[in-house]
């Protein structure tokens, strides 16, 4: 296996409930990714996938623990790391294209340069003709594409994404799905991708993540070996959906709820 | 330009006529709906001329003029009633005359006064005073609203300060600042003030506390420095608040600024009415009135247009 890129390291994360009581979100996590990955996160909600990314973006500490990543621990919130929100988080007050410029302008990138590289992400997120509309004059799926071009056009090691389909209706899940594969494959780089269904998991991913609740906890690191496109009725894919499934069930929510307690096939590290 | 007649052919023409009951042969054809990488300028702007002839023209100016006056029927009302009531009552009761004078006679106390030249006068020293106070309040009162929204720590600091000073009437300021400033538009100003500064940076406070996390971390994750998180994130996000703010403020401050002129003014709408007391001249007592609350609905549709002007993303909402 090539270099480590991010690296979590016995990772424990402590919240406070409203009443102030401590509680377990993140128990003992250790994982790694390699560079240019596609490595995702699922589990059930509660599970503390999102506390993970939002450790990895650096917009929270760890309790106990550390991550790094090419050997640095994270100190702060950067654009290294852009983050892709399921809930868009687009600037009202900018239009498309100065929401995908933003970025750039922080990284003082020449005038000439932000110019062709927002150009450039428009086209690839197909949002040409609405360059100069306000987010909330878009849909769901064109905030989305924002979002992503907004993310990607500073060029960032990692991406990631935290659910970043999981309001979209299925149709345009399953195209921006696709696209977003189109787009990885042409200008590779690290995804850490967050999201609760396996399903999706399944099609991206090269690596998945599955965590389990209380305490939020990685149980398993399970390799998806075929190539892409990867098709959903393949049965080989649908039997480790099926199988993935069961596993999860089973640790959420008991050992009667799965059937076998088949464990998906655990990868040789 | 006439949008009912659009010269354009329908964008679902260029489509074969038999070919679009089979989804199929329209993906063949490269032309999948709903996708828009594959949608090209000229079709969007076709799209957009079909959409124009859909819907009626905009009726013609003066219809429209009419519609918004004759929405005004309440208000026509409420004059004539207070017309006929004041006319026809003082022959009951004499003393109405005195206590109620009529609309016309408010007018013709009108024309009386700006015949003489004090009207404007009243007038613009009256909003000179306001604009300069509000003016004032924002200027200090939205960076120390924003900075305390913004930082908690400061927020505590501040806070106690503020809160102590808030509930204190600006008309109880009124001896004390005559002391400082002695009686003329400083003092005027001093009150007003008061009353329109609080609103200001309560209203900024809670618009730069409530800034949505998702967009502070946007902006932190794409490399905004602090400062600059500041300026494209928090302040933006607050501006619909500030406004309120201001607002809020001068409507306060107008109300202050006729409680502060009743009581020491050299000039102003409040003085007049004042004066017209002493001299029982309920007839200006309702035209200082009347005035007071027009330039308040004025100052308040700038204020809402300056808002719309300033925030184009916020229109409609």
């Amino acid at each position: 296996m090539s270099a480590m890129q991010v690296d979590v390291a016995n990772v424990s994360k402590v919240h406070f409930s409203m009443k102030g009581e401590p509680l377990l979100a993140l128990l003992d996590v250790n994982l790694q990714v390699e560079k240019n990955e596609f490595f995702s996160i699922v589990g059930p909600s509660g599970c503390g996938k999102t506390t993970l990314l939002n450790l990895i973006a650096g917009f929270e500490r760890p309790t106990r623990g550390r991550i790094t990543v090419d050997g640095q621990a994270i100190s702060a919130p950067g654009w290294q790391r852009a983050v892709v929100f399921q809930e868009y988080a687009l600037f009202p007050w900018y239009t498309v294209v100065q929401n995908i410029r933003y970025g750039l302008r922080r990284k003082r990138v020449p005038e000439a340069e932000q110019k062709r590289l927002v150009d450039h992400y428009v086209g690839l997120v197909g949002l040409r003709g609405f360059e100069s509309r306000y987010p909330r004059e878009l849909s769901g799926g064109m905030r989305q594409r924002v979002s992503i071009a907004r993310a990607l056009a500073v060029n960032p090691a990692i991406l990631l994404m935290d659910e970043p389909f999981a309001s979209l209706d299925i149709q345009t899940r399953e195209y921006m799905q696709d696209e977003l594969l189109k787009i990885w494959e042409r200008e590779p780089k690290t995804v850490i991708f967050v999201t609760h269904s396996i399903d999706e998991a399944i099609k991206l991913s090269d690596r998945i993540a599955i965590m389990a609740p209380r305490p939020g906890r990685v149980e398993e690191i399970q390799s998806v070996m075929f190539s892409r496109p990867r098709d959903p009725t393949d049965p080989a894919v649908v039997r480790l959906i099926a199988e993935v499934k069961r596993w999860l069930r089973q640790q959420v929510f008991g050992a009667e709820a799965g059937d076998t307690g088949d464990r998906p096939a655990r990868e040789t590290a | 330009m006439n949008p009912a007649t659009p010269r354009v052919v329908s964008p679902i023409e260029d489509r074969p006529a038999k070919a679009s009951s089979s989804h199929l042969r329209r993906d063949e054809q490269g032309k999948s709906l709903g996708n828009p990488a594959h949608d090209d300028a000229a079709r969007r702007s076709s799209l957009a001329a079909l959409a124009a002839s859909m819907v009626p023209p905009p009726p013609p100016a003066w219809r429209r003029v009419l519609a918004r006056v004759s929405r005004l029927w309440l208000v026509v009302a409420f004059i004539v009633a207070w017309q006929l009531i004041s006319m026809y009552g003082s022959r009951i009761n004499p003393q109405l005359e005195v206590m109620m004078p009529p609309p016309s006679a408010v007018v013709s106390a009108a024309t009386d006064l700006a015949a003489r030249g004090v009207l404007l006068t009243h007038i613009l020293d009256s909003l000179k005073r306001v604009l300069l106070a509000v003016g004032a309040a924002t200027l200090l009162g939205v960076p120390l609203g924003l900075a305390m929204g913004w930082s908690p720590r400061f927020r505590s600091v501040v806070d106690p300060v503020l809160e102590f000073i808030r509930p204190i009437p600006p008309l109880a300021w009124i001896p004390l600042s005559i002391l400082w400033f002695g009686i003329g538009d400083l003092q005027i100003v001093y009150i007003i003030f008061l009353a329109a500064f609080f609103p200001v940076v309560l209203n900024s406070l809670a618009g730069a506390r409530d800034v949505d996390t998702y967009l502070v971390r946007a902006g932190l994750c794409l490399g905004a420095r602090p400062r600059e998180l500041f300026v494209t994130v928090v302040l933006p996000a607050a501006l619909p608040h500030v406004f309120t703010g201001m607002r809020i403020g001068l409507g306060i401050g107008w109300m202050a600024l006729v409680a502060g002129e009743l009581v020491a003014a050299p000039s102003g709408l409040g003085y007049m009415i004042n004066n017209a007391r002493t001299l029982f001249r309920s007839d200006y007592i309702l035209l200082g009135m009347v005035l007071i609350g027009a330039l308040g609905l004025v100052l308040d549709y700038l204020m809402r247009q300056a808002a719309r002007f300033a925030m184009p993303w916020h229109r409609g909402q």
